[in-house]
């Protein structure tokens, strides 16, 4: 026997929806403004997505440093996953030891250039022993070194309102992105070197940028070229890296 | 049922017998738990068969020996891409179902008033017994108070299961790693984490069955009705 609701009860699961809904759009806004909504932020699955960027980058600072390990930890094996880029221009490119090898950095930057892998190594490296953890569960330490991204991006002068690094791999249909906070890391490297020699070919030689906060698929190999944009919709299916086109999300901070 | 007038046993009319049982709060804190756990569990096992694998310490590969071999296929297919994002969607709503629900229990003393057992009840003596009757399949007649093992498990899985499994959740994150590297380091590195993750589940799965073994056995109906409706047979 219930009795149908009174009218103050009406007006105020009214105004509390109302409430309710327009704290949401506003939260919304506030969320976007300061850069917390992922990419792949739409559907069901989106709204996971958006607690744990939004969340994350709330409890990270810039400072926050992924573990570093002992040179004792680094693992005997190093797994490598995946093939090289099986295309003729990587083969050429391996035969000449990556001399003619280029990184081209455009976009929303203030003096887009091109770099040699000789260049790279002349600027101040950095050499971290971080772990490297594969989405699928198994994972292994390695020593890497190389230039920090964040360096190079100063040679080139990022405009303020730059708010993601786009960067392409060799292997066709491989790229990824991540945003500033993750850019402008220390530990965020252009990496050429590992285990105190040169990246092996299976590990991306003769570029990957090591992204250590997040899961091994940030980590792309091969890397030829970095594009600085305020906008990823104009890239791919506008989620954001090739990563969520099929399937995975496109922050891995998890 | 003092005021009927009869002397004791009465029968009571299936009328008295229905009374308040589980609160509001318990009710759809319980089923969306339920819910998300179920998200949790099948996305998980489609992230474990793309390594079903479990490692102790730091590291761990193909490469490298491990602490258990499980008997599956390694599927990599990518089924752990909508795994993951299902996971981690079930995980933010069974973290927050969670916490409305141990912070309202501690607020109205659900905790203290119906799932912390008599210091009586602790006894060597009396648990055996318990315990006992319960593999006896001789199961308490009173259902309008929990006994006293269901006390400790339903304690069990609120405040030490799901707390573990959270934990080893976020241990396993290198960006929540980066804030709280202690969270790892105390379990012994990264692939430890994800072991006790995986040993957490499987005991929430063993009372999971046992659970709805437990519903089936005492009453299925009357049980069912009670987490629905709120109010069941005594």
């Amino acid at each position: 026997m219930s009795t149908p609701p009174s009218r103050r009860k009406l007006i105020t699961a009214g105004l509390s929806t109302l409430a309710g809904a327009s704290g949401l759009a506003v939260a919304a806004r506030i969320a976007h403004h300061y850069g917390l909504i992922p990419p792949d932020h739409g559907g069901l699955y989106g709204i996971g997505e958006t607690l744990t960027y939004a969340g994350q980058r709330l409890l990270m600072s810039g400072r926050s440093m992924a573990r570093e390990f002992n040179r004792s930890d680094i693992s005997k094996a190093p797994v490598v996953n995946g093939r090289p880029p099986e295309v003729e221009a990587y083969e050429r490119q391996l035969t000449a030891g990556f001399t003619d090898w280029r990184l081209s950095i455009d976009g929303m930057v203030g003096r887009p250039r091109d770099f040699s892998i000789a260049d790279l190594r002349q600027y101040p490296a950095r050499t971290q022993i971080t772990h490297l953890a594969c989405e699928e569960g198994w994972s292994f330490i390695a020593e890497w070194t190389g230039v920090p991204l964040a360096h190079v991006l100063n040679l080139v002068g990022v405009l303020p309102q730059a708010k993601y690094v786009v960067y392409f791999s060799m292997d066709p249909g491989w790229w990824d992105s991540i945003d500033m906070s993750d850019a402008l890391h220390p530990q965020t490297l252009l990496t050429y070197g590992m285990n105190g020699q040169e990246l092996p070919k299976g590990h991306g030689a003769p570029l990957r940028l090591r992204v250590p906060r997040q899961l091994g698929y940030k980590s792309v190999k091969y890397i030829t070229r970095l594009t600085l944009t305020d906008d990823l919709k104009r890239f791919g299916k506008g989620l954001g890296s090739a990563p969520p086109e099929f399937g995975y999300s496109w922050y891995a901070g998890i | 049922m003092a005021e009927s007038g009869h002397s004791w046993p009465a029968t009571p009319t299936a009328e008295a017998a229905v009374a308040p049982r589980h609160s509001g709060l318990v009710r759809v804190t319980h089923w969306i738990s339920a819910l998300s756990f179920f998200g949790l569990l099948i996305s998980g096992a489609a992230i474990l068969i793309s390594h079903p694998r479990l490692y102790w310490g730091e590291t761990g590969n193909r490469g490298t020996p491990s602490l258990i071999d499980l008997p599956l296929p390694f599927i990599l297919a990518g089924q752990n891409g909508w795994g993951r994002y299902l996971h981690f969607l079930s995980a933010w709503v069974c973290v927050l179902t969670g916490l409305v629900y141990v912070f309202s229990g501690l607020l109205s003393r659900h905790f203290r008033n119906n799932l912390i057992p008599a210091r009586s009840d602790l006894g060597w003596a009396s648990l055996s017994r318990v315990y006992s009757d319960h593999l006896r399949l001789r199961l308490p007649k009173d259902t309008s108070t929990y006994n006293v093992l269901q006390r400790i498990t339903y304690l069990e899985v609120v405040f030490l299961l799901f707390p573990v499994a959270i934990w080893t959740g976020l241990a396993m994150s290198p960006a929540v790693t980066s804030v709280f590297p202690w969270l790892v380091t105390i379990l012994g590195g990264q692939q430890s984490a994800r072991t006790v993750h995986f040993i957490a589940a499987v005991s929430l799965v063993l009372f999971l069955l046992i659970h709805i073994g437990m519903v089936c056995l005492t009453g299925f109906r009357n049980r069912m009705r009670a987490m629905i409706t709120g109010r069941g047979v005594h």
